[in-house]
Protein backbone atom coordinates (compact mmCIF):
# COMPACT_ATOMS: atom_id res chain seq x y z
CA UNK A 1 0.00 0.00 0.00
CA UNK A 2 1.04 3.55 -0.57
CA UNK A 3 2.05 5.74 2.32
CA UNK A 4 -1.20 7.75 2.20
CA UNK A 5 -3.23 4.56 2.41
CA UNK A 6 -1.17 3.35 5.36
CA UNK A 7 -1.64 6.56 7.28
CA UNK A 8 -5.37 6.36 6.64
CA UNK A 9 -6.01 2.65 7.21
CA UNK A 10 -2.99 1.60 9.32
CA UNK A 11 -4.47 2.12 12.77
CA UNK A 12 -7.99 0.93 11.93
CA UNK A 13 -6.42 -2.20 10.44
CA UNK A 14 -4.32 -2.84 13.54
CA UNK A 15 -7.34 -2.38 15.81
CA UNK A 16 -9.52 -4.61 13.66
CA UNK A 17 -6.86 -7.35 13.70
CA UNK A 18 -6.45 -7.09 17.47
CA UNK A 19 -10.20 -7.22 18.04
CA UNK A 20 -10.61 -10.18 15.73
CA UNK A 21 -7.74 -12.08 17.35
CA UNK A 22 -9.15 -11.34 20.79
CA UNK A 23 -12.68 -12.42 19.92
CA UNK A 24 -11.62 -15.72 18.35
CA UNK A 25 -8.68 -16.40 20.68
CA UNK A 26 -10.82 -16.21 23.80
CA UNK A 27 -13.06 -18.92 22.38
CA UNK A 28 -10.21 -21.36 21.81
CA UNK A 29 -9.02 -21.87 25.35
CA UNK A 30 -8.34 -20.54 28.82
CA UNK A 31 -5.24 -19.04 30.42
CA UNK A 32 -3.07 -17.52 27.68
CA UNK A 33 -6.00 -17.44 25.28
CA UNK A 34 -7.97 -15.36 27.78
CA UNK A 35 -5.10 -12.90 27.96
CA UNK A 36 -5.11 -12.66 24.17
CA UNK A 37 -8.82 -11.83 24.35
CA UNK A 38 -8.36 -9.20 27.06
CA UNK A 39 -5.47 -7.50 25.28
CA UNK A 40 -7.10 -7.79 21.86
CA UNK A 41 -10.28 -6.07 23.03
CA UNK A 42 -8.61 -3.91 25.68
CA UNK A 43 -6.18 -2.05 23.40
CA UNK A 44 -8.95 -0.70 21.12
CA UNK A 45 -10.87 0.44 24.21
CA UNK A 46 -7.80 2.25 25.56
CA UNK A 47 -7.23 3.85 22.14
CA UNK A 48 -10.84 5.04 22.05
CA UNK A 49 -10.72 6.54 25.53
CA UNK A 50 -7.27 8.10 24.97
CA UNK A 51 -8.10 9.87 21.70
CA UNK A 52 -11.68 10.53 22.72
CA UNK A 53 -10.74 12.42 25.87
CA UNK A 54 -7.43 13.94 24.73
CA UNK A 55 -7.43 17.72 24.65
CA UNK A 56 -10.71 18.00 26.51
CA UNK A 57 -10.84 21.18 28.54
CA UNK A 58 -7.77 22.61 26.80
CA UNK A 59 -9.65 24.39 24.05
CA UNK A 60 -7.29 25.80 21.50
CA UNK A 61 -8.01 29.12 19.82
CA UNK B 1 -14.15 7.85 -5.36
CA UNK B 2 -16.44 9.56 -7.84
CA UNK B 3 -18.93 12.12 -6.50
CA UNK B 4 -21.68 9.82 -7.67
CA UNK B 5 -20.33 6.85 -5.72
CA UNK B 6 -19.83 9.06 -2.69
CA UNK B 7 -23.44 10.19 -2.82
CA UNK B 8 -24.62 6.61 -3.14
CA UNK B 9 -22.63 5.42 -0.11
CA UNK B 10 -23.76 8.47 1.88
CA UNK B 11 -27.33 7.67 1.03
CA UNK B 12 -26.92 4.04 2.11
CA UNK B 13 -25.19 5.04 5.36
CA UNK B 14 -27.83 7.62 6.18
CA UNK B 15 -30.89 5.50 5.56
CA UNK B 16 -29.63 2.17 6.88
CA UNK B 17 -28.63 3.98 10.08
CA UNK B 18 -31.76 6.09 10.41
CA UNK B 19 -34.07 3.13 9.97
CA UNK B 20 -32.32 1.06 12.63
CA UNK B 21 -30.79 3.50 15.13
CA UNK B 22 -33.68 3.58 17.60
CA UNK B 23 -33.86 -0.22 17.73
CA UNK B 24 -30.09 -0.58 17.93
CA UNK B 25 -30.08 1.83 20.87
CA UNK B 26 -32.72 -0.31 22.57
CA UNK B 27 -30.59 -3.41 21.91
CA UNK B 28 -27.43 -1.75 23.26
CA UNK B 29 -29.18 -0.39 26.36
CA UNK B 30 -30.90 -3.69 27.21
CA UNK B 31 -27.78 -5.64 26.28
CA UNK B 32 -25.71 -3.82 28.87
CA UNK B 33 -27.39 -5.33 31.96
CA UNK B 34 -27.66 -8.70 30.18
CA UNK B 35 -23.85 -8.85 30.01
CA UNK B 36 -23.88 -8.92 33.81
CA UNK B 37 -26.98 -11.09 34.29
CA UNK B 38 -25.18 -13.54 36.60
CA UNK B 39 -23.92 -10.78 38.91
CA UNK B 40 -27.27 -8.98 38.82
CA UNK B 41 -28.99 -12.26 39.68
CA UNK B 42 -26.73 -12.58 42.69
CA UNK B 43 -27.46 -9.02 43.82
CA UNK B 44 -31.19 -9.50 43.36
CA UNK B 45 -31.00 -12.83 45.14
CA UNK B 46 -32.55 -14.65 42.17
CA UNK B 47 -29.42 -16.71 41.43
CA UNK B 48 -29.66 -20.19 42.94
CA UNK B 49 -26.76 -21.23 45.17
CA UNK B 50 -26.12 -24.60 46.77
CA UNK B 51 -24.68 -25.13 50.23
CA UNK B 52 -20.99 -26.04 50.27
CA UNK B 53 -20.52 -29.76 50.90
CA UNK B 54 -17.24 -31.69 50.81
CA UNK B 55 -16.06 -32.43 47.27
CA UNK B 56 -16.94 -35.98 46.31
CA UNK B 57 -20.20 -35.99 48.24
CA UNK B 58 -22.27 -38.59 46.39
CA UNK B 59 -25.08 -37.36 44.17
CA UNK B 60 -28.65 -38.60 44.29
CA UNK B 61 -30.12 -40.19 41.16
CA UNK B 62 -31.94 -38.15 38.53
CA UNK B 63 -35.09 -40.12 39.32
CA UNK B 64 -34.91 -38.75 42.87
CA UNK B 65 -34.31 -35.26 41.47
CA UNK B 66 -37.42 -35.56 39.30
CA UNK B 67 -39.46 -36.86 42.22
CA UNK B 68 -38.33 -33.87 44.30
CA UNK B 69 -39.30 -31.43 41.54
CA UNK B 70 -42.67 -33.16 41.18
CA UNK B 71 -43.50 -32.45 44.80
CA UNK B 72 -43.50 -28.74 43.90
CA UNK B 73 -45.65 -29.08 40.78
CA UNK B 74 -47.53 -32.40 40.95
CA UNK B 75 -49.73 -31.57 37.93
CA UNK B 76 -46.84 -30.78 35.58
CA UNK B 77 -44.59 -33.11 33.59
CA UNK B 78 -40.86 -32.99 32.98
CA UNK B 79 -39.55 -31.18 29.90
CA UNK B 80 -35.87 -30.52 30.51
CA UNK B 81 -33.23 -31.23 33.12
CA UNK B 82 -30.07 -29.17 32.88
CA UNK B 83 -26.88 -28.12 34.60
CA UNK B 84 -24.70 -25.02 34.34
CA UNK B 85 -21.28 -25.83 32.83
CA UNK B 86 -19.42 -24.70 35.95
CA UNK B 87 -21.67 -26.11 38.70
CA UNK B 88 -22.64 -29.78 38.94
CA UNK B 89 -24.26 -29.39 42.38
CA UNK B 90 -27.58 -28.08 41.05
CA UNK B 91 -30.07 -29.60 38.63
CA UNK B 92 -32.58 -27.30 36.95
CA UNK B 93 -35.80 -29.13 36.18
CA UNK B 94 -38.13 -27.40 33.71
CA UNK B 95 -41.75 -28.56 33.80
CA UNK B 96 -44.89 -27.86 31.79
CA UNK B 97 -48.47 -28.98 31.38
CA UNK B 98 -47.32 -31.11 28.43
CA UNK B 99 -43.82 -31.79 27.08
CA UNK B 100 -44.57 -29.48 24.14
CA UNK B 101 -45.87 -26.56 26.22
CA UNK B 102 -44.46 -23.12 25.49
CA UNK B 103 -46.29 -21.19 28.21
CA UNK B 104 -46.89 -21.84 31.88
CA UNK B 105 -43.44 -23.38 32.31
CA UNK B 106 -42.09 -23.82 35.81
CA UNK B 107 -38.60 -24.51 36.96
CA UNK B 108 -37.33 -26.15 40.13
CA UNK B 109 -33.68 -26.06 41.18
CA UNK B 110 -32.78 -29.25 43.03
CA UNK B 111 -29.60 -29.89 45.01
CA UNK B 112 -27.79 -32.70 43.19
CA UNK B 113 -26.29 -34.08 46.43
CA UNK B 114 -29.25 -33.94 48.79
CA UNK B 115 -32.16 -34.11 46.36
CA UNK B 116 -33.78 -31.18 48.16
CA UNK B 117 -35.53 -28.48 46.10
CA UNK B 118 -33.58 -25.22 46.54
CA UNK B 119 -35.67 -22.69 44.67
CA UNK B 120 -38.17 -22.09 41.90
CA UNK B 121 -36.39 -19.77 39.47
CA UNK B 122 -38.99 -17.58 37.78
CA UNK B 123 -38.93 -18.00 34.03
CA UNK B 124 -41.54 -15.42 33.07
CA UNK B 125 -41.36 -12.60 35.58
CA UNK B 126 -38.89 -10.15 37.02
CA UNK B 127 -36.73 -7.28 35.82
CA UNK B 128 -34.20 -9.40 33.95
CA UNK B 129 -36.97 -11.31 32.19
CA UNK B 130 -38.42 -8.02 30.91
CA UNK B 131 -35.03 -6.72 29.78
CA UNK B 132 -34.19 -10.03 28.13
CA UNK B 133 -37.50 -10.27 26.29
CA UNK B 134 -37.22 -6.69 24.98
CA UNK B 135 -33.72 -7.51 23.76
CA UNK B 136 -34.75 -10.76 22.08
CA UNK B 137 -38.13 -9.99 20.52
CA UNK B 138 -39.63 -6.73 21.92
CA UNK B 139 -42.43 -8.89 23.41
CA UNK B 140 -43.59 -9.61 19.84
CA UNK B 141 -42.61 -13.27 19.64
CA UNK B 142 -41.08 -14.80 16.54
CA UNK B 143 -41.99 -11.80 14.37
CA UNK B 144 -40.27 -9.42 16.76
CA UNK B 145 -37.21 -11.62 16.68
CA UNK B 146 -37.00 -11.64 12.90
CA UNK B 147 -37.67 -7.90 12.83
CA UNK B 148 -34.71 -7.27 15.14
CA UNK B 149 -32.65 -9.56 12.92
CA UNK B 150 -33.55 -7.32 9.99
CA UNK B 151 -32.48 -4.27 12.02
CA UNK B 152 -29.19 -6.11 12.53
CA UNK B 153 -28.81 -6.49 8.77
CA UNK B 154 -29.34 -2.76 8.39
CA UNK B 155 -26.66 -2.21 11.01
CA UNK B 156 -24.22 -4.31 8.97
CA UNK B 157 -25.04 -2.17 5.92
CA UNK B 158 -24.47 0.97 7.99
CA UNK B 159 -21.11 -0.34 9.22
CA UNK B 160 -19.89 -1.29 5.75
CA UNK B 161 -20.97 2.02 4.23
CA UNK B 162 -19.46 3.79 7.23
CA UNK B 163 -16.10 2.15 6.49
CA UNK B 164 -16.29 3.33 2.88
CA UNK B 165 -17.11 6.88 3.98
CA UNK B 166 -14.30 6.86 6.56
CA UNK B 167 -11.73 7.42 3.81
CA UNK B 168 -12.98 10.72 2.33
CA UNK B 169 -13.69 12.17 5.78
CA UNK B 170 -10.39 11.15 7.33
CA UNK B 171 -8.04 11.73 4.38
CA UNK B 172 -6.69 14.97 5.72
CA UNK B 173 -6.75 13.99 9.40
CA UNK B 174 -4.49 11.82 11.45
CA UNK B 175 -5.99 8.79 13.15
CA UNK B 176 -7.82 9.75 16.30
CA UNK B 177 -7.67 13.49 15.62
CA UNK B 178 -10.66 15.24 17.19
CA UNK B 179 -11.03 18.86 16.09
CA UNK B 180 -12.19 20.45 19.31
CA UNK B 181 -11.38 23.97 18.15
CA UNK B 182 -14.13 23.88 15.52
CA UNK B 183 -17.88 23.59 15.96
CA UNK B 184 -19.51 20.97 18.18
CA UNK B 185 -20.67 19.29 15.04
CA UNK B 186 -17.16 18.84 13.68
CA UNK B 187 -16.03 17.52 17.04
CA UNK B 188 -18.81 14.94 17.09
CA UNK B 189 -18.13 14.00 13.48
CA UNK B 190 -14.52 13.25 14.42
CA UNK B 191 -15.60 11.30 17.51
CA UNK B 192 -18.11 9.36 15.42
CA UNK B 193 -15.32 8.40 13.01
CA UNK B 194 -12.88 7.53 15.79
CA UNK B 195 -15.26 5.40 17.83
CA UNK B 196 -16.75 3.85 14.71
CA UNK B 197 -13.26 2.75 13.62
CA UNK B 198 -12.47 1.35 17.06
CA UNK B 199 -15.71 -0.60 17.56
CA UNK B 200 -15.97 -1.71 13.92
CA UNK B 201 -14.94 -5.36 14.26
CA UNK B 202 -16.67 -5.92 17.57
CA UNK B 203 -19.91 -4.40 16.29
CA UNK B 204 -19.73 -6.48 13.10
CA UNK B 205 -19.23 -9.69 15.07
CA UNK B 206 -21.83 -8.98 17.77
CA UNK B 207 -24.27 -7.79 15.10
CA UNK B 208 -23.76 -10.78 12.82
CA UNK B 209 -23.95 -13.31 15.66
CA UNK B 210 -27.05 -11.54 16.99
CA UNK B 211 -28.67 -11.98 13.58
CA UNK B 212 -27.75 -15.67 13.62
CA UNK B 213 -29.32 -15.98 17.06
CA UNK B 214 -32.61 -14.60 15.78
CA UNK B 215 -32.75 -17.67 13.55
CA UNK B 216 -32.11 -20.07 16.44
CA UNK B 217 -35.65 -21.48 16.57
CA UNK B 218 -35.69 -22.00 12.81
CA UNK B 219 -32.27 -23.67 12.88
CA UNK B 220 -33.29 -26.01 15.70
CA UNK B 221 -36.50 -26.89 13.92
CA UNK B 222 -34.59 -27.63 10.73
CA UNK B 223 -32.13 -29.81 12.65
CA UNK B 224 -35.04 -31.66 14.24
CA UNK B 225 -36.64 -32.33 10.84
CA UNK B 226 -33.35 -33.11 9.16
CA UNK B 227 -30.88 -35.07 11.26
CA UNK B 228 -33.03 -36.07 14.18
CA UNK B 229 -35.69 -37.41 11.85
CA UNK B 230 -33.09 -39.52 10.06
CA UNK B 231 -31.75 -40.86 13.31
CA UNK B 232 -35.20 -41.81 14.45
CA UNK B 233 -36.61 -43.14 11.20
CA UNK B 234 -36.62 -46.71 12.52
CA UNK B 235 -38.95 -45.65 15.34
CA UNK B 236 -41.82 -44.59 13.11
CA UNK B 237 -45.05 -46.25 14.00
CA UNK B 238 -44.09 -46.95 17.58
CA UNK B 239 -46.87 -46.10 20.01
CA UNK B 240 -46.31 -43.07 22.23
CA UNK B 241 -44.58 -43.73 25.51
CA UNK B 242 -47.09 -43.87 28.33
CA UNK B 243 -44.81 -44.84 31.19
CA UNK B 244 -41.35 -43.27 31.11
CA UNK B 245 -38.43 -45.48 32.07
CA UNK B 246 -35.70 -44.48 34.53
CA UNK B 247 -34.11 -41.11 33.73
CA UNK B 248 -31.04 -42.10 35.72
CA UNK B 249 -30.58 -45.23 33.61
CA UNK B 250 -30.90 -43.21 30.38
CA UNK B 251 -28.38 -40.68 31.69
CA UNK B 252 -25.96 -43.47 32.65
CA UNK B 253 -26.26 -45.13 29.21
CA UNK B 254 -25.50 -41.83 27.46
CA UNK B 255 -22.49 -41.18 29.67
CA UNK B 256 -21.21 -44.69 29.06
CA UNK B 257 -21.45 -44.03 25.30
CA UNK B 258 -19.55 -40.71 25.52
CA UNK B 259 -17.43 -41.05 28.67
CA UNK B 260 -15.26 -37.98 27.95
CA UNK B 261 -18.22 -35.59 27.91
CA UNK B 262 -20.35 -33.97 30.60
CA UNK B 263 -24.03 -33.18 30.74
CA UNK B 264 -25.57 -30.04 29.25
CA UNK B 265 -29.24 -30.96 29.39
CA UNK B 266 -31.70 -33.80 28.93
CA UNK B 267 -34.83 -33.27 26.84
CA UNK B 268 -37.86 -35.39 27.68
CA UNK B 269 -39.79 -37.28 24.99
CA UNK B 270 -42.12 -34.98 23.07
CA UNK B 271 -40.11 -31.78 23.53
CA UNK B 272 -38.58 -29.73 20.71
CA UNK B 273 -35.20 -31.37 21.35
CA UNK B 274 -36.22 -35.00 21.22
CA UNK B 275 -38.61 -37.51 19.68
CA UNK B 276 -41.77 -39.01 21.13
CA UNK B 277 -39.88 -42.11 22.24
CA UNK B 278 -36.51 -40.87 23.41
CA UNK B 279 -34.75 -38.92 26.03
CA UNK B 280 -32.44 -36.51 24.20
CA UNK B 281 -29.31 -36.45 26.33
CA UNK B 282 -27.17 -33.49 25.24
CA UNK B 283 -23.55 -33.76 26.26
CA UNK B 284 -20.86 -31.12 26.02
CA UNK B 285 -17.07 -31.33 25.83
CA UNK B 286 -14.72 -30.28 28.58
CA UNK B 287 -12.42 -27.81 26.83
CA UNK B 288 -13.13 -24.10 26.40
CA UNK B 289 -14.12 -24.65 22.78
CA UNK B 290 -15.94 -27.99 22.94
CA UNK B 291 -17.83 -26.94 26.07
CA UNK B 292 -19.90 -24.77 23.71
CA UNK B 293 -20.79 -27.64 21.38
CA UNK B 294 -23.34 -30.25 22.35
CA UNK B 295 -23.75 -33.78 21.07
CA UNK B 296 -27.19 -35.37 21.21
CA UNK B 297 -27.36 -38.96 22.43
CA UNK B 298 -30.83 -40.41 21.94
CA UNK B 299 -31.84 -42.92 24.56
CA UNK B 300 -34.93 -45.12 24.36
CA UNK B 301 -37.28 -43.72 27.01
CA UNK B 302 -38.55 -47.17 28.02
CA UNK B 303 -35.52 -49.47 27.89
CA UNK B 304 -32.87 -46.85 28.70
CA UNK B 305 -30.65 -48.14 25.85
CA UNK B 306 -28.79 -45.74 23.53
CA UNK B 307 -30.43 -45.57 20.08
CA UNK B 308 -28.10 -43.10 18.38
CA UNK B 309 -25.30 -40.65 18.98
CA UNK B 310 -24.05 -38.36 16.26
CA UNK B 311 -22.13 -35.09 16.14
CA UNK B 312 -24.49 -32.23 15.29
CA UNK B 313 -24.40 -30.73 11.78
CA UNK B 314 -22.31 -27.65 10.96
CA UNK B 315 -25.25 -25.27 11.23
CA UNK B 316 -25.95 -26.30 14.82
CA UNK B 317 -22.28 -25.81 15.69
CA UNK B 318 -22.34 -22.42 13.97
CA UNK B 319 -25.37 -21.45 16.03
CA UNK B 320 -23.79 -22.66 19.27
CA UNK B 321 -20.47 -20.92 18.58
CA UNK B 322 -22.19 -17.67 17.61
CA UNK B 323 -23.73 -17.44 21.07
CA UNK B 324 -20.60 -16.70 23.13
CA UNK B 325 -19.47 -14.24 20.44
CA UNK B 326 -22.75 -12.40 20.97
CA UNK B 327 -23.00 -12.71 24.76
CA UNK B 328 -19.34 -12.15 25.67
CA UNK B 329 -19.70 -14.85 28.32
CA UNK B 330 -16.23 -16.28 27.80
CA UNK B 331 -12.96 -14.96 29.16
CA UNK B 332 -14.30 -14.24 32.61
CA UNK B 333 -15.12 -10.93 34.28
CA UNK B 334 -12.59 -8.80 32.33
CA UNK B 335 -14.36 -9.85 29.15
CA UNK B 336 -17.71 -8.74 30.59
CA UNK B 337 -16.32 -5.28 31.33
CA UNK B 338 -14.76 -5.01 27.88
CA UNK B 339 -18.10 -6.06 26.38
CA UNK B 340 -19.83 -3.37 28.44
CA UNK B 341 -17.29 -0.71 27.42
CA UNK B 342 -17.56 -1.57 23.73
CA UNK B 343 -21.34 -1.52 24.10
CA UNK B 344 -21.19 2.00 25.57
CA UNK B 345 -18.82 3.13 22.79
CA UNK B 346 -21.31 1.77 20.26
CA UNK B 347 -24.08 3.74 21.97
CA UNK B 348 -21.94 6.87 21.51
CA UNK B 349 -21.44 6.04 17.83
CA UNK B 350 -25.23 5.63 17.40
CA UNK B 351 -26.01 8.77 19.39
CA UNK B 352 -23.45 10.93 17.60
CA UNK B 353 -24.70 9.67 14.25
CA UNK B 354 -28.22 10.68 15.20
CA UNK B 355 -26.94 14.06 16.42
CA UNK B 356 -25.08 14.66 13.16
CA UNK B 357 -28.23 13.95 11.18
CA UNK B 358 -30.55 15.97 13.43
CA UNK B 359 -28.31 19.02 13.41
CA UNK B 360 -27.67 19.04 9.71
CA UNK B 361 -29.24 22.46 9.23
CA UNK B 362 -27.27 25.63 9.84
CA UNK B 363 -23.69 26.63 9.17
CA UNK B 364 -22.28 23.27 10.15
CA UNK B 365 -23.90 21.69 7.15
CA UNK B 366 -21.54 23.67 4.96
CA UNK B 367 -18.59 22.18 6.83
CA UNK B 368 -19.72 18.68 5.95
CA UNK B 369 -20.54 19.68 2.41
CA UNK B 370 -17.11 21.22 1.96
CA UNK B 371 -15.53 18.15 3.51
CA UNK B 372 -17.33 16.01 1.01
CA UNK B 373 -16.45 18.29 -1.91
CA UNK B 374 -12.79 18.27 -1.01
CA UNK B 375 -12.98 14.52 -0.67
CA UNK B 376 -14.12 14.05 -4.23
CA UNK B 377 -11.24 13.97 -6.69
Amino acid sequence: MKRAAWSLWGWPLVLATLTGAGLVGGLLGDGGWDWLAWIGLGVPCVVAVWFGLRGRGARQV
Amino acid sequence: MTPRALRAWSWLHKWSSLASTVFLLVLCLTGLPLVFHHQIGQWLGTEVVSAPLPAGTPHVTLDQVMAAAKTRFPAKVGMYVSQEPDDDTIWYVTMGDTPASTTGLKQVAVDARTGIPLAEPRLDRGLMFVIHTIHVDLFLGERGKLFLGFMGLLMLAAIVSGVVLYAPFMRKLRFGEVRRDRSARVKWLDLHNLLGAVTLTWALVVGATGIINTWADLVIEHWRNDQLAQLLSHDRGMPPVTQLGSLEKAFASARAREPAMKIAFIAFPGTAFSSEHHYGVFLRGRTALTERLVRPVLVDAITGEVSASRAPPWYMNALLLSQPLHFGDYGGTPMQWLWALLDVLTIIVLGSGLYLWLGKRGPARQVLASDLRSAAP
